[in-house]
């Protein structure tokens, strides 16, 4: 299980060590050790940059092969409505769900509308807060992982209501063994995923608590049959696909699309890690506390712009906008009914039933007083150090290969730049011994020319 | 030790950012390192806010965390009544920054386990802000 808990694997065999990977983490939890890529799992959040990154395709996401479907009696497809943005603006949601069931699927599920309930209970949930702000959504598993690696002291502020995702697995899993008299786990849920990070909560439920969830497809994978599939799938009339979409859910593939049709006001809207890091620290220094909640995705543009996608996340985004806006203009609120879900709120039944927890990377030391001596050979390295964070070292940053030295993860010498001065040092006593030889040389030349004169001499009779 | 320009908004924080790196690579507990880092920014930004410079030095032993602040500022006429919530002698500018709202020093109080101010009118004022380490520091 546990080699399963990162969704992200290295192809030694493809890997070159040509860094590209090593520049894109947003977190530094790549180095490259002896020519090949390795992850540093405690500081990886899975966002998938790296494989977007990688020239040789060999960072792969680890994700189910269609082939899992037949371990199970019942099979639903679970898409995020990023699958929605893939495909041209003329084919809605009802026509993908029916193309996945051609490629085998027994039924899919329309997840967008779990994500119009959860939105409406994210609405209650801001009306009734009275902890620390802002609130920061877990839509996006990386940004909860960066959380409780980079900002452990943040874990108060996510969103505790459960994924829509996860509520819908559980739903139809329970629904479908009624309906059809089979036991829970015949009934397989898989997730059709634009991005890694969703691999985890999936494969390593202990991190994120109970997943009902079986498995993940990446949207890549599926995109290809899914097209030919879509050929075959009887053009329904536009108007009726129009009336099928949960306005309230359609949105959360895209960054604003979440709180756009709930009309909140106070919430900010943050994407990409470098801005987002940029936004938590200053939640850190206590600042914004005057918005209600951030919706941060770790992909630009949001789960459209995710690294296992295939359209160009520009056109997806735009897709999803305009749908968003047809939808607002012809007054379609295809969504479950606002009361029924008022009550499923007040039962509990979008509250997390655990808590997240922090997971801040390891101290330098143990013992504070060794940790604080660490801590100062660190800066003594890095000040050493040319600050040009060339990677050669196999690091990103001079900071970090300073970091690494101190914990004895790395040797100063690995520093191309450090590489003079230890070579000095040994080309020093190699000339020493150089020119104690050259003086040897010398004596032995002057017998050499000597002899050489002898035989000459004696040739000439 | 670190220097503290006046009026540098736009550097505004990175003392107290690197502070706050420093408490995590030395592992400490991380409600600590929280308060440390709002107590720190808090009296970061009154020194950008009103000083021309100042110094933030940071000293850690087994058991306390003490953040010393010295700056060379116009100094505080009236400690009391600027330890008071919502009590500010912002300018109009720093309001529309979303600074000045009267909560900085108290803020600090509420953070700090110890908070300590001294100040003369026109050399200056000096924070002395503690945290305890509690036995389980390290986690």
């Amino acid at each position: 299980m546990n080699q399963y808990y990162h969704s992200i694997r290295i192809d030694t065999d493809k890997c070159d060590g040509r860094m590209k990977c090593l520049r894109s983490c947003p977190t530094q939890a790549i180095r490259i050790r002896k020519g090949k890529a390795v992850i540093l799992e405690e500081k990886c959040i899975a966002c998938g940059e790296c494989i977007t990154a990688c020239p040789n395709d060999a960072i792969v996401a680890l994700t189910d092969p269609f082939g899992e479907l037949s371990k199970f009696k019942h099979t639903v497809a679970i898409p995020s409505p990023a699958l929605y943005a893939q495909f041209g603006r003329s084919i809605l949601p009802d026509r993908i769900l029916e193309g996945l069931k051609k490629l085998g699927f027994d039924d899919a599920f329309d997840l967008a509308l779990t994500c119009g309930d959860t939105s409406l209970a994210i609405e209650h949930f801001l009306e009734e807060y009275k902890g620390p702000k802002p609130l920061i959504s877990n839509a996006c598993p990386s940004v909860v992982r960066l959380i409780q690696v980079k900002y452990p002291q943040l874990v108060d502020h996510i969103l505790p209501i459960t994924l829509p995702k996860k509520l819908a697995a559980r739903d139809i899993k329970k629904n479908k063994s009624e309906e059809l008299g089979l036991k829970i786990e015949d009934i397989g849920t898989f997730y059709i995923t634009p991005c890694p990070v969703k691999m985890i909560a999936i494969k390593h439920p202990s991190v994120e608590g109970g997943c009902y969830l079986d498995g993940a497809i990446s949207i890549s994978d599926i995109y290809g049959p899914l097209f030919s599939a879509l050929e075959s799938v009887d053009q329904g009339s536009y108007r009726k696909g129009l009336e099928s979409i949960c306005i309230l859910g359609i949105g959360w593939a895209v960054a604003g699309g979440m709180h756009r049709s709930l009309k909140l006001e106070n919430v900010l809207d943050v994407y990409g890690i470098p801005e987002i890091i940029k936004t938590f620290d200053d939640i850190e220094r206590g600042k914004l506390r005057n918005i209600d909640l951030v919706v941060a995705y770790s992909c630009p543009q949001g789960c459209v712009g995710g690294s296992l996608t295939v359209e160009n996340r520009y056109i997806s985004y735009n897709k999803i906008l305009r749908l968003l806006e047809t939808l607002e203009r012809e007054n379609i609120e295809a969504c479950r009914d606002k009361r029924e879900i008022r009550e499923r709120y007040q039962q509990k039944h979008f509250h997390m039933p655990h808590k997240y927890e922090p997971r801040p990377s390891m101290a330098l030391d143990e013992d504070l007083g060794r940790a604080i001596k660490k801590r100062k050979k660190k800066e003594e390295i890095y000040d050493s150090l040319p600050k040009i964070d060339c990677g050669i070292c196999g690091a990103p940053t001079c900071l970090a290969f300073a970091e690494d030295v101190v914990k004895g993860e790395a040797e100063t010498s690995d520093c191309i730049f450090n590489v003079p001065s230890k070579f000095r040092e040994l080309t020093g006593e190699l000339s020493r011994e150089l020119s104690r030889l050259l003086d040897d040389f010398g004596t032995i030349g002057e017998e050499w020319e000597g002899m050489q004169k002898k035989q000459k001499t004696g040739k000439k009779p | 030790m670190f220097h503290i320009k006046g009026a540098d908004f736009g550097k505004a924080g990175c003392v107290s950012l690197e502070i706050k790196d420093i408490l995590h690579d030395l592992g400490v507990d991380l409600s600590i390192v929280r308060r440390a880092a709002i107590a720190a920014y808090e009296a970061e930004m009154n020194v950008v806010m009103y000083a021309d410079k100042g110094e933030m030095i940071l000293r850690l032993n087994p058991d306390i965390i003490r953040i010393t602040i010295e700056d060379m500022g116009p100094g505080i006429k009236d400690i009391e009544l600027a330890m008071q919530e919502g009590y500010s002698t912002a300018t109009d500018q720093m309001r529309e920054m979303g600074f000045g709202a009267g909560m900085g020093l108290p803020n600090i109080k509420k953070n700090a386990d110890l908070f300590k101010l001294k100040s003369r009118v026109g050399q200056g004022t000096s924070y002395d802000i503690v945290f305890h380490l509690n036995p389980k520091e390290q986690t």
